[in-house]
């Protein structure tokens, strides 16, 4: 940054600038291909709480009992939910509102996650900047802004944790490397609150307070102990684990669970090195050395003393003290083996090999180049680089979820490498016509067989290493035969010159101009890549689907169709009921209670639901009835080819359902071991909820009257049916939100009851008289 | 026979390292001794709020951990502070090279500032 003067000075601002615009640009196609709404499901449920914390003020907020959803159990959401987006938020409101500028709660929602990617962005510079200066720090910070794995989390309206978190996360970083390079006491409490920060936000907080006692481990371990890792990281885990405690989601789980336990344990062995570190200071090495025999003695016996208490009270919980999710990172196999909520969201899968260029495009190759980079010279900064990057990529392997963490590694790692590869060749073309041994280098390769390894190692980028090293190896071999003794006198006469320059030889000025034109290339191939995801992939907002036809594009808004005529036709007090994936958005856009939502917390209620959907309908009523359920809805997108709807979902309603009530047996559903709806299906699978309601007058209302089930591909098994125990209320227009109405109970039934209360009377009699006799024998 | 080589050689070293620990401790202190005034005090402040650490988790031992919250913010104030002690003590120290161009003014303005973080934190947890 000291370099140019003042005009260098001012085009790196004008570039910091550009980067935050660049950042809050891309993410805007979905404003401008839909409009401005929340997508998903998950922003909705945000986007409610946010709507009122600013109606009702905070202490409302802190103590608010929602009883409008997982009906009849209601949610704490005080103490349920990571506050940090949506204080963020309801701040960004407030202040607007102060300064009398009138934008809506949903304005601010929907533009928060581009707000906060354009800061993640300059803290991605600063970081970078820590740990390899500012050219670096710069393309990091661009690829950061365009990186699409970033953008797919934080478009314009995808209101969810990731959109400020990823910002905390990329900050508290940067101010942990600032006060390990300064050792300032300052930047650890500014650490310590960003740490904070991050755990209002989002739980993956445990993989700050995971990755940073590994890493001090690691310096530990490598005999990089000083007093500045010291400050940087004993106060950060006091101030931290009290921080977190703070947050009501997190609460006493910051010194009970598994997670944090790692930061203690790595907290007393910095202490026992620091300590053996002063006294080693303070004695001579003799009295040192029996200090250390006896600390020794004492201390194993302590520890392990400690560690057996600590095994025990570990050993006894069933899950060794870890939440289910964390395991399920740890033993990828552990969700789908014990708990299937987990298994069955498609954001928890591993990720499949092409996603990986998709999301992360040329920094999948540019990352092992930077990693190289961050070895010329290994600082304690590169280290913790090194070790964010290649943790990362494990836990991105296990969940697609997580790729989002391993964006800003790559990022930044790639920013490296690319900023190293720009600085040779520039540096080749800069001083090429320097002096005559410079010109030597680049015409007569036998005589640089000792400057060989410099060329071979300052080219870190893949181009330059596969065009060169083959050249390279071959001279080198015939060279070295050669000419040992020029090789020692050239090696004398090329230090001064090259010592001003880092000894880092020069590259052929036409080899430099070509890798430089061939890397802006590619640096061109991202930006293109990255627009067009930002574009076309990850702009949907998944509420509004549309389709291209030949009159132009053709929009499906049945979703918010289905919620307003529930808004509007229904009243306020009646409980809608329908898969967990609608919950939130039921709550937010229609403003009725709910039975299970998108938090999934308790399973049983789940399973109810669940099996209410593959029971037979009176089965099915009763269930509904006993939950005071007036609606139910269902997706189906049979009729225009949508996949995600509800038939599709089936499997995980009688897996759910079949886990917590044994009578739902999967095999019932199966034909051949595949969910068949034709007329191979099983009578279970004809007779369940789910199909009548999907498939209820979709032959009638078909063209050809068969009933083609676009989505499976196949013409329904039971085509002309009635329903009895529920009425159709409200179709959308492309039939993809089915709404019904339970049937009330009738008033009189004939025939059946008078049949039913003789089988009745003449049965408890019976048993009175089985179980009086019990009595009487028993006593 | 291993047996009685086993005993008797515990025997040895334990007799040995009795003498040891002897001249251990004189060792140390006369080496103590020449520390700085200054850091002795600061060495005092962090060797008090580690015994009060301590005095609380035995108290907690046994009277029981409700309330909680109290407990943990009680010691984690005790053990904050003595870390926070020892950042200070590492920045003032004169035999380090660290941080010979940081004025010992600005090393305490830190420290008070972390520390009203710290208690800031500690009065909103103490419940």
């Amino acid at each position: 940054m000291a370099e140019g003067g003042p005009l260098g000075l001012l085009v790196f601002a004008t570039i910091l600038a550009l980067i935050g615009v660049l950042a809050f640009s891309i993410r805007l196609f979905s404003v401008i291909k839909y409009e401005s709404i929340i997508h998903e499901f998950d922003p909705y449920f945000n986007y409610r709480v946010t709507q009122y914390l600013t109606k009702a003020g905070i202490y409302e907020f802190w103590n608010w009992f929602d009883d409008r959803t997982w009906y009849p159990l209601g949610r704490v959401i005080g103490g349920t939910v990571y506050p940090g987006l949506t204080l963020t938020a309801g701040t960004m409101w407030w202040v607007a509102q102060k300064i009398n500028i009138p934008l809506s709660v949903e304005t601010v929602c929907v533009f928060t996650a581009p707000v906060f990617s354009a800061f993640a962005s300059w803290a991605t510079f600063l970081l970078t900047k820590e740990v390899k200066g500012t050219g670096a720090g710069l393309t990091a910070a661009v690829l950061l802004a365009m990186v699409p794995s970033y953008i797919s989390r934080s478009v314009a309206g995808s209101y969810d944790n990731e959109a400020v978190a990823i910002f905390a996360l990329v900050f508290t970083f940067y101010l942990y490397i600032k006060t390990l390079n300064t050792g300032s006491l300052f930047y650890a409490t500014l650490n310590s609150l960003a740490y904070f920060y991050m755990v209002c936000s989002w739980g993956g907080y445990t993989f700050i307070i995971n990755l940073i006692p590994i890493h001090v481990l690691m310096c530990l371990i490598t005999g990089r102990y000083s007093a500045r890792l010291y400050i940087a990281y004993a106060p950060l885990v006091v101030l931290g684990t009290l921080l977190a405690a703070l947050v009501p989601v997190v609460g006493f789980n910051a010194v009970m669970t598994s997670e944090h336990f790692a930061s203690f344990l790595v907290f007393v062995i910095l202490h026992v090195v620091a300590l053996d570190r002063y006294i080693r200071r303070t004695l001579d090495e003799k009295t040192y050395r029996l200090a250390f025999t006896v600390v020794v003695t004492i201390g194993t016996t302590g520890a392990v003393v400690l560690v057996g208490i600590l095994v025990a009270l570990v050993a006894a919980s069933p899950t060794k003290g870890w939440s289910g999710r964390s395991l399920s990172l740890l033993d990828p196999t552990y969700a789908s083996k014990y708990i299937p909520i987990i298994a069955s969201v498609s954001e928890h899968q591993p990720p499949t090999w092409p996603s990986y260029f998709m999301d992360i495009n040329i920094l999948a190759f540019l990352a092992p180049a930077g990693i190289i980079a961050c070895f010329r010279p290994l600082t304690d900064s590169s280290t913790f680089i090194i070790l964010y990057l290649v943790t990362s990529v494990y836990f991105s392997g296990v969940m697609v979820r997580l790729m989002l963490v391993l964006a800003p590694a790559a990022c930044i790692v790639g920013g490296i490498a690319l900023s190293a590869a720009f600085d040779t060749l520039t540096r080749s073309i800069k001083y090429a016509p320097a002096a005559p041994p410079a010109v030597s280098i680049a015409t007569e390769t036998e005589e640089t067989p000792g400057l060989i390894a410099s060329p071979a190692s300052s080219a870190t980028t893949l181009k330059e290493k596969a065009k060169d090293a083959n050249a390279e190896k071959v001279k080198e071999r015939v060279a070295k035969r050669k000419q040992r003794k020029e090789r020692d006198a050239m090696e004398k006469k090329h230090v001064p010159e090259e010592a001003s320059e880092d000894k880092l030889a020069l590259l052929p000025v036409e080899a430099s101009a070509v890798g430089l034109v061939l890397l802006i290339l590619l640096a061109s191939f991202y930006v293109v890549h990255c627009v067009w995801a930002a574009a076309e992939a990850y702009s949907a907002p998944s509420i509004v689907l549309t389709s291209r036809t030949e009159d132009g594009v053709h929009v499906f808004d049945d979703f918010r169709e289905a919620y307003g005529w529930l808004n509007h036709n229904t009243d306020e007090n009646d409980k809608v009921a329908s898969w967990w994936d609608y919950g939130y958005q039921t709550t937010a856009m229609a403003n009725r209670t709910v039975i299970v939502d998108n938090n999934t917390w308790n399973n049983t209620h789940i399973a109810t639901v669940g099996m209410a959907m593959s029971s037979p309908e009176k089965a099915a009523w009763d269930i509904y009835r006993s939950l005071d359920v007036k609606y139910v809805f269902v997706v189906f997108g049979g009729l225009v080819g949508y996949p995600s709807d509800d038939i599709n979902k089936f499997l995980w309603m009688v897996r759910i359902g079949g886990g917590v009530f044994p009578h739902i047996k999967e095999p019932d559903y199966l034909r051949d071991g595949n969910y068949r709806i034709d007329d191979q299906a099983t009578p279970t699978m004809l007779n369940s909820l789910m199909y009548k309601l999907s498939y209820y007058r979709f032959a009638e209302a078909s063209m050809d009257g068969k009933g083609f089930d676009r989505v499976r591909r196949t013409e329904i098994g039971r085509k002309h049916f009635k329903l009895t125990h529920f009425e159709e209320v409200f179709t959308t227009h492309h039939w993809m939100v089915r709404i019904y109405k339970l049937k009330e109970q009738k008033n009189r039934v004939r025939g059946k009851i008078k049949r039913k209360s003789k089988a009745g009377k003449s049965k408890p009699s019976s048993t009175t008289n089985r179980s009086s006799s019990k009595g009487k024998s028993q006593k | 026979r291993i047996h009685r080589h086993h005993i008797v050689g515990t025997a040895f070293i334990m007799a040995a390292s009795a003498k040891d620990a002897r001249d251990l401790v004189t060792a140390m202190r006369s080496a103590y001794a020449k520390t700085p005034t200054r850091l002795k005090i600061i060495d005092m402040y962090v060797i008090y709020g580690l015994v009060t650490a301590v005095i609380q988790v035995v108290y907690m031992a046994m009277v029981g951990t409700f309330p909680f919250n109290a407990f943990l913010s009680g010691v984690l104030s005790c053990v904050g502070t003595s870390v926070l002690g020892v950042c200070l003590r590492m920045q003032v120290n004169p035999a380090n090279k660290e941080f010979t161009d940081l004025p010992p003014e600005r090393a305490f303005a830190d420290f008070v500032l972390c520390n009203l973080v710290l208690h800031l934190v500690i009065m909103n947890f103490l419940g």
